[in-house]
């Protein structure tokens, strides 16, 4: 493992001043404004937030496919310039290339770096057991469950070793059960790899569960309105989830974003339907709500 | 057949199979699983064998009733000459040569109209210097061409080559241009985060992405390449099938005008299925 990714503490995301608006025909849209954001070395980051906040529109910066109207992106230093393979992303959609082969989509990322076919085979491979997908490497994206093709997703975006890894709610198209199992997966991986991620999610359990710190935008135009550690020690079980530890921190950030989405749906609610969505709310995700 | 059936009968195997499967039982679940198949190819050989028979009874019979069947070859008439025109050179040489300037024709077309399809659907400005001479050249049939074309060309035969070649062409190209312009732009970005560059890109997300509206390009191209070409055989040429079917007719050759027919309809069955099985090779992850 150590000898396909070869990892020193690097990784540091570093968001400062950022704000990005898009052009439209009635004049600019601003999806982000006055944000700054940072990501240790190594760190588990995540973003939450009422939908249409700007959550994608701040890792797409962070990736390189959008470039901020103001402010700037590093990352250990560096300015962001483009995408690049140093940072990888995961995508909401499923991204795999219909065309390769489980492995093919794999090794792509090597195969553009320059290493040679048997070689990046073996890393494929290797990477591939890790993730409990050997069975599948010949296989076709087409032929796999959502859980499996996002997973080979993973795979295929840390195969080239990135100091980061960027997720845009990777499991929401995913069942309950295959969202928790795909959670553990990902944590694995990230203690493995000690690589930096930032994580952008609607589910504050999947953000609690995973991250070391949550970041809670405001509704659009999106900012930062909280920065929650969550000293939540590792390794982490399902089970913890119940505890009242973790009960606290979600319901803090429920009522955070609860503001927030409130404020996105244009303030609308009663206090008499706040009430209802209230008692909704145990034992749901926000994402189920609203 | 019923779909209840089917499942009944498969509600009927043992729920443990033997551990070595013999030959029989193997036998048996071949027979299960293409039982589709074996159908159609039944039922599509019996088709087949009814046309025939009509055929042979309205030419037989000679039947007038609004269509006029007196000097329509029958099947047998047509079986005999098949037999003769086998053995005669001449016969070949006509198809030697169509299949010739067809697969010259066609080729160029998808040499030419491939890339340039992919290099207009990623370059904008190449795209609009292009398409609006396309959309202008592209709703003449390609037998209006014959005029020009045998202008344009020192010899006939390539003039006929030109023109099956304009005939493929446009279907080609805006089959593969429409191809372009249906690429998942997720599928782009993820590339680029994998370290792509534009020739990668190119080459392992565009133009995998676009191969199957290639492939329909390809088949839709071929089929209109056979009907221009036939076309101006009729019209110009000295040889080749169309020019055989045109030619048993100025001699009155009733049952050449219909193997030559046949001879079409197969050859462009032919073609066409070639064009299937050569997507299917490049294209395996849509086999199914
Ligand atoms: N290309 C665009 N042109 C104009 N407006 C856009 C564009 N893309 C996004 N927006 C707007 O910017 C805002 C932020 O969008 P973004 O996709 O970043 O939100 P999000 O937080 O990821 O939402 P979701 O949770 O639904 O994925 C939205 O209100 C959206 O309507
Ligand atoms: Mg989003």
């Amino acid at each position: 493992m150590s000898e396909i990714i070869a990892k020193a503490p690097q990784g540091h995301i570093e968001v400062r001043n950022f704000s990005l608006s898009y052009d439209s025909i009635e004049g600019p849209v601003q999806a982000v404004t006055d944000t700054q954001i940072h990501v240790q070395p190594g760190e588990f980051v995540s973003i939450v937030g009422p939908s249409g906040c700007g959550k994608s529109t701040l890792l797409n910066a962070v990736a390189g496919f959008l470039k901020p109207t103001t402010g700037m992106v590093t990352v250990d230093g560096e300015k962001v310039n483009g995408p690049s393979a140093e940072r990888g992303m995961v995508f909401q959609q499923y991204s795999l290339f219909p065309w390769k082969t489980v492995r093919e989509n794999v090794e792509f990322g090597l195969k553009m770096r320059g290493m040679p076919r048997s070689q990046r085979e073996r890393a494929a491979r290797t990477l591939l057991g890790l993730a409990g997908l050997e069975a599948f490497e010949k296989h076709y994206p087409e032929k796999l469950s959502g859980g499996m093709k996002q997973r080979v997703g993973i795979v295929r975006a840390l195969a080239t070793g990135p100091k980061v890894l960027l997720l845009d709610e990777p499991f929401g198209a995913l069942d309950a059960q295959t969202r928790v199992i795909m959670q553990q997966i990902l944590t694995n991986m990230w203690q493995r790899l000690k690589i930096s991620v930032l994580f952008v999610t609607h589910d504050i359990d999947e953000a609690i569960f995973l991250s070391d710190r949550v970041y809670c935008m405001t509704a659009r135009p999106g900012s930062i309105k909280a920065e929650i550690p969550i000293p939540l020690e590792r390794p982490r079980q399902q089970s913890m989830m119940m505890s009242s530890e973790f009960l606290a921190l979600r319901r803090g950030l429920m009522s955070l974003i609860r503001e927030e989405s409130i404020k996105a749906m244009g303030g609308e609610l009663t206090d008499m339907g706040m009430q209802g969505l209230n008692i909704e709310l145990h034992g749901h995700s926000l994402a189920d709500v609203i | 057949m019923p779909a209840a059936n089917a499942i009944g009968e498969a509600g009927s195997v043992p729920a443990t199979l033997p551990a070595t499967p013999t030959f029989g039982t193997l036998a048996l679940r071949w027979y299960r699983l293409n039982r589709g198949g074996l159908r159609a190819t039944a039922v599509g050989i019996v088709s087949l064998l009814a046309f025939l028979l009509v055929w042979h009874l309205l030419t037989t019979y000679r039947v007038v009733f609004f269509v006029r069947f007196t000097n329509v070859p029958s099947p047998l008439a047509v079986y005999a000459s098949f037999t003769k025109a086998i053995h005669d050179p001449k016969f070949l040489m006509h198809i030697v040569l169509s299949c010739r300037r067809i697969l010259v024709g066609f080729s160029l077309a998808a040499i030419v109209g491939v890339p340039l399809g992919l290099i207009m659907g990623r370059f904008k400005l190449v795209h609009e210097i292009i398409f609006p001479v396309a959309e202008v050249l592209r709703p003449i049939p390609a037998i209006a061409w014959v005029p020009m074309a045998i202008m344009l060309w020192p010899t006939n035969e390539q003039s006929i080559v030109f023109i099956t070649f304009l005939g493929s062409f446009f279907p080609i190209l805006i089959n593969t241009l429409h191809g372009m312009s249906l690429v998942d732009p997720v599928l782009v970005r993820a590339a680029q985060c994998l370290g792509a560059r534009e020739r990668s890109i190119f080459r392992d997300v565009y133009f995998p992405a676009s191969l199957p509206h290639i492939f329909t390009g390809l088949t839709v191209g071929m089929g209109v390449a056979w009907v221009s070409l036939i076309a101006a055989e009729m019209i110009s040429g000295q040889y080749g099938i169309g020019y055989f079917t045109w030619e048993a007719y100025s001699l009155v050759q009733y049952a050449d005008i219909a193997l030559g027919m046949i001879a079409i309809g197969v050859l462009g069955l032919g073609s066409s299925m070639l064009i299937r099985g050569a997507g299917q090779l490049v294209m395996p992850w849509r086999s199914r």
